[in-house]
């Protein structure tokens, strides 16, 4: 299935409450080499064709208008996957 | 005078911001998210809850909702509208109020009696407070914490766009204690607490007169009527 894959992570400045409790619990669990964790989002947008340079620049769009919120995300990738 | 609430899929606070509307002594009308007839209201509630399941982000999904692209519509020729909680929410993903709202800093649920300070009262909502006013009124979220950017945060300060904030303790960690915004024109207000459940006596916060005798969230809604009568 041909795809588009969005990418949407939490601003690097932002607490990211998930990613907080799995690194404790990492810690936790002897893991001292892992420093942070921090937990996005990953978007399948799925098409019938291969898409198109159109169909990524109106995935972009799309990911920054309704699939992530500027104030407190980054799309941090957008790319096909055939 | 006829105030419509908003029903969305996961919305739980319908019923009770109808008989808020109502006590207030105004006529409630249910407006529902698929469909974009307004009805004539003559102001609208973005009610409490969970619709879409906060699938995605609080409040937007709901935000692009064929009932907000009417609100959106009208809200910017002037139509009051109140967002409580997940209306909040709503009101911010739909862009007619700035800034986002994030997961509780403590990363708990939080519900107590909230005591706020009016800090606006040339609004659609509040002018039937007194300025510096301190109310209580419930506060129920998980995603409570308000945020925006510097540039945008002075801006709130210095246009005074800030209607209420957390008093004695901030619960959930928003910027500068902000539990509610207004916009420019005075006519949109959200807030994270819930006016419509401090309404009537008996169901309310407790006070030092009595326990649950707290109705100051009424006066959000009688501001709203008066407003009305009056325009």
């Amino acid at each position: 299935m041909p795809k588009i894959i969005v990418e949407v992570m939490p601003k690097a400045d932002l607490l990211d409450p998930a990613g907080k409790a799995v690194a404790n619990a990492l810690q936790r669990k002897g893991n001292a080499e892992i420093s942070n964790v921090r937990i996005g989002k990953r978007i399948e947008l799925h098409y019938a064709h291969t898409p198109t340079e159109a169909d990524l620049a109106a995935a972009k769009q799309i990911a920054a208008d309704f699939l992530s919120n500027g104030v407190i995300e980054d799309v941090v990738n957008v790319t096909v996957e055939n | 005078m006829k105030i419509g609430v908003v029903t969305f899929p996961g919305t739980l606070d319908d019923r009770d911001a109808k008989r808020a509307v109502r006590i207030a002594g105004g006529e409630a009308v249910s407006l529902w998210h698929a469909d974009t007839n307004l009805h004539s209201v003559d102001a609208v509630v973005l009610p409490g809850g969970f619709s879409f399941g906060d699938y995605l982000r609080c409040g937007a999904i709901a935000a692009q909702a064929p009932v907000m692209q009417s609100i959106i519509d009208a809200a910017n020729g002037g139509l009051p509208v109140l967002g409580i909680c997940n209306g909040f929410q709503v009101l911010v993903e739909a862009h007619l109020l700035p800034g986002g709202l994030i997961r509780n800093e403590h990363q708990h649920f939080i519900c107590r009696d909230q005591k706020l300070i009016v800090e606006n009262v040339d609004t659609a909502w509040t002018n039937g407070f007194e300025l510096g006013q301190e109310i209580t009124i419930p506060l129920k979220n998980g995603e409570g914490g308000y945020i925006a950017d510097q540039e945008t945060l002075k801006r709130l300060e210095g246009e005074g766009l800030i209607a209420f904030r957390y008093s004695e303790v901030n619960p959930n960690g928003s910027i500068n204690n902000i539990a509610g915004l207004r916009n420019e024109r005075g006519n949109v207000v959200g807030l994270m607490p819930h006016p419509e459940h401090a309404v009537e006596p008996g169901f309310g916060p407790d006070t030092a007169a009595a326990m649950r005798s707290g109705v100051d969230g009424l006066t959000f809604f009688t501001s709203v009527l008066k407003q009305v009568v009056n325009s």
